[in-house]
């Protein structure tokens, strides 16, 4: 497998693509949307911007099955992370408003 | 014999180290064994990323609050800036795999220049909460975390906090714990970056890299670009996560 040499062109756009997504997330930043979306628009944007990182700056895209699956095991993990730790803290006031 | 052609020396490039097959053996394990310490990186990052949802899940008042006191215009810059030195490391990457060393040299510095641009920019940001006395605890003798909060009817001072309804000052606190831990360890890792973009420089002037042999500068900037992601994900988190309280 030969390496692939990403152009200049791919470059250039993936950088404009990512100083408008900092644009775009000021400008959401300051409007008021309703429930919790100022925090779901701001993560996605930056989800996006770091897609676009790891694709393309950092090659991913054309890289070996073996690199994509430990960029996955990394997202596996913190998944985990996340999942186990706010299983627990958002569920203890369901016990303690029963009890209390 | 068949054995002998199954064992035929490698006449190789100068960089090939002996256990590997070929150049192309040798850049695979050397990327592949980055992005195992980067998936390293990402969990001790992501240990503070828990943290950070978590204390703000329990106070978030107090969070908005405190992150609205941060200057969105110098984070935004930082951001830029940092996206732009992204741009400039892929570059020089580019240059090594077409084999053009002046552009490679010329690319890796600017890399390097925005990297400290980034950090002095974070240094007038430091220096401006601690004029505020907003560093954390006892972190500095003699000045301790003890802001002044804005009341209500007196003229809008921007070196005092505006604290939204159900925010404390110890939760306010809380935020700036975990504000200098995170931006801190972005910074430390920059720092290291800028470390590693100067070996990069001084062997890129002497030739050592063609494009048979880049792993350095594309292993380098695999770093270069998890600091940028790092940021990308601190910016929106730190610094914007309350402005729409107060300009609805």
């Amino acid at each position: 497998m030969s390496e692939h040499i990403v152009s200049v062109r791919v470059y250039i756009t993936i950088f404009l693509v990512l100083l408008v997504g900092t644009a775009l997330t000021v400008l959401a930043a300051f409007i008021d949307f309703p429930w919790r979306l100022n925090t779901i628009v701001a993560l996605t944007i930056a989800v996006v911007k770091a897609t676009f990182v790891v694709l393309y700056f950092m090659h991913v895209r054309y890289s070996s099955r073996l690199v994509w699956v430990i960029v996955a095991s990394a997202l596996f993990w913190m998944g985990i992370l996340f999942a186990l730790t706010f299983s627990d803290y958002l569920t203890r006031d369901w016990i303690s408003t029963q009890t209390g | 014999m068949a054995i002998e052609a199954t064992t035929q020396p490698v006449h190789g490039h100068r960089s090939l180290q002996h256990h590997f097959e070929n150049m192309e053996q040798q850049r695979e394990a050397g990327t592949l064994g980055m992005w195992i310490f980067l998936v390293t990186e990402i969990m001790f990052f992501g240990g503070m990323f828990l943290a950070y949802a978590l204390y703000r899940s329990l106070y978030p008042a107090a969070f908005a609050s405190a992150s609205n006191h941060l200057d969105i215009t110098l984070g935004a810059v930082n951001t830029g800036v940092l996206i732009l030195s992204s741009f400039t490391m892929a570059m020089a990457v580019y240059f090594t795999q077409v084999g053009k060393q002046r552009p490679q040299v010329l690319c890796l510095v600017l890399t390097l220049f925005l990297g400290l641009a980034f950090l002095g920019i974070k240094a007038v940001e430091y220096h401006d909460k601690y004029e505020d006395h907003l560093i954390p605890g006892r972190l500095i003798p003699g000045n301790p975390f003890n802001p002044a909060v804005q009341e209500e009817g007196q003229p809008i001072d921007h070196h005092k906090l505006h604290l939204l309804p159900g925010a404390t000052l110890e939760k306010v606190e809380m935020f700036y714990w975990i504000y200098f831990a995170m931006t801190g360890m972005h910074a430390l890792h920059m720092v290291i970056g800028a470390g590693l973009l100067t070996f990069l420089i001084i062997f890129s002037l002497k030739g050592r890299f063609d494009p048979e042999y880049h792993s350095p500068v594309e292993v380098v900037g695999l770093y270069w670009h998890f600091v940028d992601i790092v940021w990308i994900f601190l910016f929106p988190l730190l610094y914007l996560l309350g402005r729409h309280f107060e300009h609805g």
